[in-house]
């Protein structure tokens, strides 16, 4: 059986019936503008040897850089056993199949990811993961709105990463939700503590809370959490989970604990890879796990009594509930999953925090010591995880070239995202970095402001 | 089972019980349990709710499907039957003793637009074929 079903003829047979001459002329009513054209960078096909020399020359073109940015994207050391564990024929499938039950091994290890982020997230449950921490993110407004009933908007302070901003937006928008952006403190570089009794008289249905923020920012997540559910909306936690071996799990933020914690997987074992794939996790409290979306694996026991894994909940799922399941816009991220739940394995909880404490103290040292050049100074008096940002007395533009220049990736420049913060550079260095790089990019820095 | 004939019934396989007080009680069919199987889960209106005749107000979710519940009649939920939370499978038991709300109607003529027990007989022989 032939892996590509259709024919040359079978594609023209088709084509006549329906009346298309082409099938350019079959989807011709997508705008021509949404239409990308030729991929100019992806070659018609190689072989082996010249598809691997192709794919070696770029990747040099990439060069080999310091790396000092993280804003969502986290470089971490991924132990060699991590993927080569998951490469294996026994676990090297991305999807739950379609015959899930067919598959414990795969369910099974699902049910094990599901139980370390619930761990982790101090929630109730975990889903088998969604596409990622921005989808995730809108997600779990949805389902705040499914859940409140009487409210359709949801408060998002500008401390969240904008870009999943942005697909929040672009997912809610046309489901008649509300999404009202709250200011950040310009001193603190927190949620502006004042902004919030402009909803003293108004309805919401959820309150999100990022920890750390995208400023890499302590939020106070105690008082929020209980401001949230003081006005009878739910409260949502967008966390790093490298953060997360350190810091107070969303489940106990406050009196209650959060209602939904998600966030970005892919500091756990997941390489940056340009962007993707990685993974998005969602965990919450027992009351809201109808309205979750996306797969949730169950232990049970079968007929002779002998443990088994199972797909639980799935009545709510596309597949069977259609235009009214909890998610029609969802997936798991198997293969992600599988390599971050052996790189949890591998690490156990010590290791975790070792990581978190040392991406904490490299990034406390590194501030340090760029705080000490003429014209840097940190933009915000918050206390950081493993993230801060700084202004600069120079473009920073054109300081980041300068870094480049000497093979230093020296931050994120906020210009784009926050105009209002003049000259400010994100930065970042996890436990990947050793005093020296630190040293260095002190040094470079110094160089290129002066 | 027997279809009582002191009940009314939706198309939607819901049933209604006119009570003495002018108020009415709605429950989901002894056939519509029959369909869905084992409930797991029943999802209740919110007290206080003002219900459209047909709008979706409720789900029943069993281990196959989860399905909407729509009000047979307009009107205003004044109490749900909460502890059915708990314990979906009283459906399963007795569907016709086990309500899911009580509504006080906004139209009670829409109450004789209902089927009875003989039309309701008739629509499920007539679905099974």
């Amino acid at each position: 059986m032939p892996f590509i079903p259709h024919t040359e003829e079978d594609i023209a047979e088709m084509l006549a019936s329906i009346g298309a001459k082409t099938i350019e002329e079959l989807f011709d009513e997508i705008p021509k503008e949404l239409v990308s054209g030729e991929l100019t960078g992806v070659p018609p096909g190689l072989s082996e040897m010249e598809i691997s020399r192709l794919m070696m020359e770029r990747a040099t073109t990439d060069g080999f850089y310091q790396n000092f940015i993280g804003a969502g994207a986290y470089e971490h050391h991924i132990p060699a056993a991590v993927w080569q564990i998951t490469t294996r024929g026994e676990f090297y499938s991305s999807y739950t199949p379609y015959q899930a039950e067919a598959s414990q091994g795969t369910l099974q290890l699902l049910y094990e990811y599901q139980t370390m982020m619930a761990s982790l997230t101090g929630m109730d449950v975990s889903n088998a993961s969604m596409y990622d921490g921005a989808t995730a993110l809108a997600e779990a407004a949805l389902m705040a709105v499914r859940s409140h009933k009487s409210s359709r908007r949801i408060l998002i302070p500008k401390t969240v990463h904008p870009v999943y901003r942005q697909v929040v937006r672009a997912i809610v928008s046309n489901q008649k939700i509300e999404v009202v952006e709250l200011p950040f403190n310009t001193q603190s570089g927190q949620i502006e503590p004042g902004s919030l009794s402009d909803f003293a008289n108004e309805e919401f249905a959820a309150l999100v809370i990022p920890q750390p923020n995208f400023f890499g920012v302590l939020e106070q997540v105690d008082a929020l959490t209980d401001w949230a559910h003081s006005k009878n909306a739910f409260a949502i936690g967008v966390v790093n989970p490298t953060a997360l071996a350190l810091l107070t799990p969303p489940g106990e933020w406050g009196s209650k604990g959060a209602d939904i914690a998600v966030g970005e997987g892919q500091p756990l074992g997941i390489p940056l890879s340009s962007g993707g794939p990685y993974f998005g996790f969602m965990a919450c409290k027992n009351d809201l796990v109808r309205q979750m979306p996306g797969r949730i694996i169950g232990r049970t026991t079968d007929l002779d009594n002998k443990p088994g894994f199972v797909l639980t909940l799935q009545a709510r799922e596309q597949h069977i509930r259609r235009s009214k399941a909890t998610s029609n816009i969802c997936t798991n991220q198997g293969l992600m999953v599988t390599a971050a739940t052996i790189f949890m394995s591998l690490l156990g909880p010590e290791g975790l925090r070792r990581v978190a404490a040392q991406s904490h103290a490299n990034t406390l040292e590194l501030v340090e010591q760029l705080g000490k050049i003429n014209g840097v100074k940190r933009a915000f008096s918050g206390p950081v995880f493993h993230e801060a940002a700084l202004t600069l007395a120079a473009p920073v533009a054109e300081v980041l070239s300068k870094l480049k220049q000497k093979g230093i990736l020296g931050g994120l420049d906020l210009q784009g995202y926050y105009p209002e913060l003049g000259n400010a550079l994100l930065v970042c260095a996890t436990e990947t970095k050793t005093t020296n790089d630190l040293q260095n990019y002190a040094e470079a820095l110094k160089h290129a402001i002066g | 089972m027997s279809v009582p004939t002191n009940l009314k019934y939706s198309k939607s396989h819901e049933w209604v019980k006119p009570e003495a007080d002018g108020t009415v009680t709605v429950g989901i069919t002894h056939h519509a349990q029959e369909l869905l199987g084992d409930m797991v889960f029943v999802e209740l209106p919110e007290i206080g709710r003002t219900l459209k005749q047909k709008e979706e107000c409720a789900v029943a979710e069993s281990v196959k499907a989860a399905a909407d519940v729509y009000s047979p009649i307009s009107g205003e939920v004044i109490a749900v039957n909460s502890p059915l939370a708990d314990e979906p499978g009283k459906i399963n038991e007795d569907a016709f003793s086990a309500w899911l709300f009580k509504m006080k109607p906004s139209n009670a003529s829409e109450l004789d637009g209902l089927l009875d027990a003989a039309a309701y007989t008739e629509l499920v022989e007539n679905e099974d074929h």
